[in-house]
């Protein structure tokens, strides 16, 4: 372990698609512990910069470091440092062909060589604070959505990262099961895992959330503490956008 | 019409054993060749779907090459034209102490054929795997060939096992193209007791028989793997 206070430093990350400039010299430093929510407009670049975190998106400028390890530019590289960050997706991706239990142990076994027994032992005290215990064996797509997005946190939690990054978690679900979602992360955000969240929940970040990152046309264009956010955000387009989800 | 039917003479000796034969070489031709296809053909259309550049180029050439020229034409290529293009010394081998060369010739030309269009397949049915599995299996830290392993293939052979079937059944019907090479197969065979007998109706009959037994053998067992290996939950598709 690393003393550093950061355990997430992102300096001067950019990043374009052909022509067009995805993020532009974004820069942000999240504490052991803290949770950071990013909120934005749709196409801001919240998707890419998540991504851009743990290395699965290629950059063509910046620095990231994880717990004070610099994330290798070279995508292949970067593998060992990307099991350290969990990561949950809007559209849950747990494998489809696997059970489960197999879902929560596949990385277990194969990247941080555990032993079955091992992983199985993991995944199942996790399934249990979930509360899915009795669905080890069922198959993803016998699984309501809140329950499969509980799977994909827990398939995450599993490798024990140091910190989880979340894109939309909640996006992606039926109202009745966003609620049940929310109660695990913000569990997680109490015992004090360090979280990047993607999210237009404001009742989550108004519970859970340090500080809140707001984005717009790639850029970072304002990062608060949580209630300054809420209260009198700094920049015009914040304002704007605030009023917007919230009147909704 | 004037033909004296004899159904007996496909029982009589010779010729049963020759019908014998040409079933055991159509399908010994056909499984060795279907062996050559399907590894050379998944690893064509792994490194098609997931490479660029120099990569991508060789995969692509190959299946353009392959998939394009008629099957016949590299039967004829690979019997007639390739032993005389290569060395003075391997091509006196090929044609002189291969055992069975043109049994040999026409696994490989079918099987090389049949590779270029399992690898388009495999490559399509990899394309068919959302973008999120990949993402979501090396955000966990797993290898690109680990994803591929675990997480990219076993969905993507799910999906090719119908265009697979069709593929499996081509190759068993191209055997007979063998044929022109001097490969005695089934269809061989029943030209061979035709002209020996000139009960011909018989004889294609039989060999239609036996085709159309094996496909439909083929296709049922595939059918079974099929239920066997789709996945809970998912409704199966049509
Ligand atoms: N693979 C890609 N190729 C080209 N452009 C892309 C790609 N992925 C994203 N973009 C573009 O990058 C910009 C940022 O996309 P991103 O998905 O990060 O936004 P977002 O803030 O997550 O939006 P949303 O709220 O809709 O999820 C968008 O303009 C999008 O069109
Ligand atoms: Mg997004």
């Amino acid at each position: 372990m690393n003393d550093m206070v950061e355990m997430i430093r992102i300096e001067g990350l950019s990043k374009s698609y052909g022509d067009v400039a995805v993020l532009r010299n974004c820069s942000l430093d999240v504490a052991r512990g803290e949770v950071v929510v990013i909120c934005g407009p749709s196409g801001s670049g919240k998707s890419t910069f998540v991504k851009c975190i743990n290395g699965i998106e290629p950059v063509q400028a910046g620095r990231i470091a994880i717990d004070g390890e610099n994330l290798p530019s070279k995508p292949a590289a970067a593998a060992r440092v990307r099991a350290r960050v969990g990561m949950v997706f809007q559209h849950f991706e747990l494998y489809p062909h696997l059970t489960v239990l197999e879902n929560v142990c596949l990385a277990q076994i194969h990247v941080l060589k555990r032993s079955r027994d091992e992983a199985q032992e993991k995944a199942r005290s996790l399934l249990r604070r979930v509360g899915l215990a009795d669905k080890e064996a069922s198959y993803p797509a016998q699984l309501s959505g809140g329950q499969q997005q509980r799977i994909a946190i827990v398939r995450a939690l599993a490798m024990d990262p140091v910190a989880m990054l979340f894109d939309e978690p909640t996006s992606a679900l039926d109202p009745e099961m966003i609620g049940e979602v929310l109660a695990v992360m913000l569990e997680l955000a109490r015992e004090g895992m360090t979280m990047v969240v993607v999210t237009h929940k404001m009742g989550f970040a108004k519970a859970a959330a340090d500080r809140v990152v707001f984005m717009d046309q790639g850029e970072i264009v304002e990062v608060a503490e949580t209630a300054r956010f809420f209260a009198e955000p700094a920049s015009e387009r914040a304002r704007l956008f605030l009023s917007r989800i919230l009147t909704h | 019409m004037n033909y004296a039917w004899n159904w007996g003479v496909l029982f009589q000796s010779p010729y049963l054993g020759w019908l014998g034969q040409g079933i055991a070489m159509t399908l010994a031709v056909s499984v060795a060749a279907w062996v050559i296809a399907l590894s050379l053909g998944t690893l064509i259309g792994v490194f098609h779907s997931g490479a660029s550049g120099v990569v991508r180029l060789a995969t692509g050439s190959y299946i353009n090459l392959f998939r394009n020229v008629p099957l016949l034409l590299q039967m004829f290529l690979w019997f007639f034209v390739v032993p005389e293009l290569l060395p003075k010394a391997a091509g006196i081998w090929l044609k002189r102490e291969l055992p069975h060369p043109e049994v040999v010739t026409a696994i490989v030309a079918l099987g090389l054929f049949t590779a270029s269009r399992v690898a388009v397949q495999v490559a399509a049915g990899i394309a068919a795997v959302s973008r999120g599995q990949s993402m979501a299996a090396r955000a966990s830290g797993l290898s690109t060939i680990q994803a591929y392993r675990f997480v990219l293939l076993p969905q993507a052979f799910r999906i090719v096992i119908p265009p697979m079937t069709s593929e499996f059944l081509t190759i068993f019907k191209n055997s007979s193209i063998a044929l022109t090479i001097g490969v005695y197969e089934l269809t061989a065979q029943t030209q061979q007791i035709q002209s020996f007998t000139y009960q011909g109706f018989e004889a294609f009959t039989a060999a239609t028989v036996v085709y159309m037994t094996i496909a439909l053998m083929v296709t049922t067992l595939m059918t079974v793997i099929e239920r066997k290996v789709s996945i809970p939950g998912r409704t199966a598709r049509g």
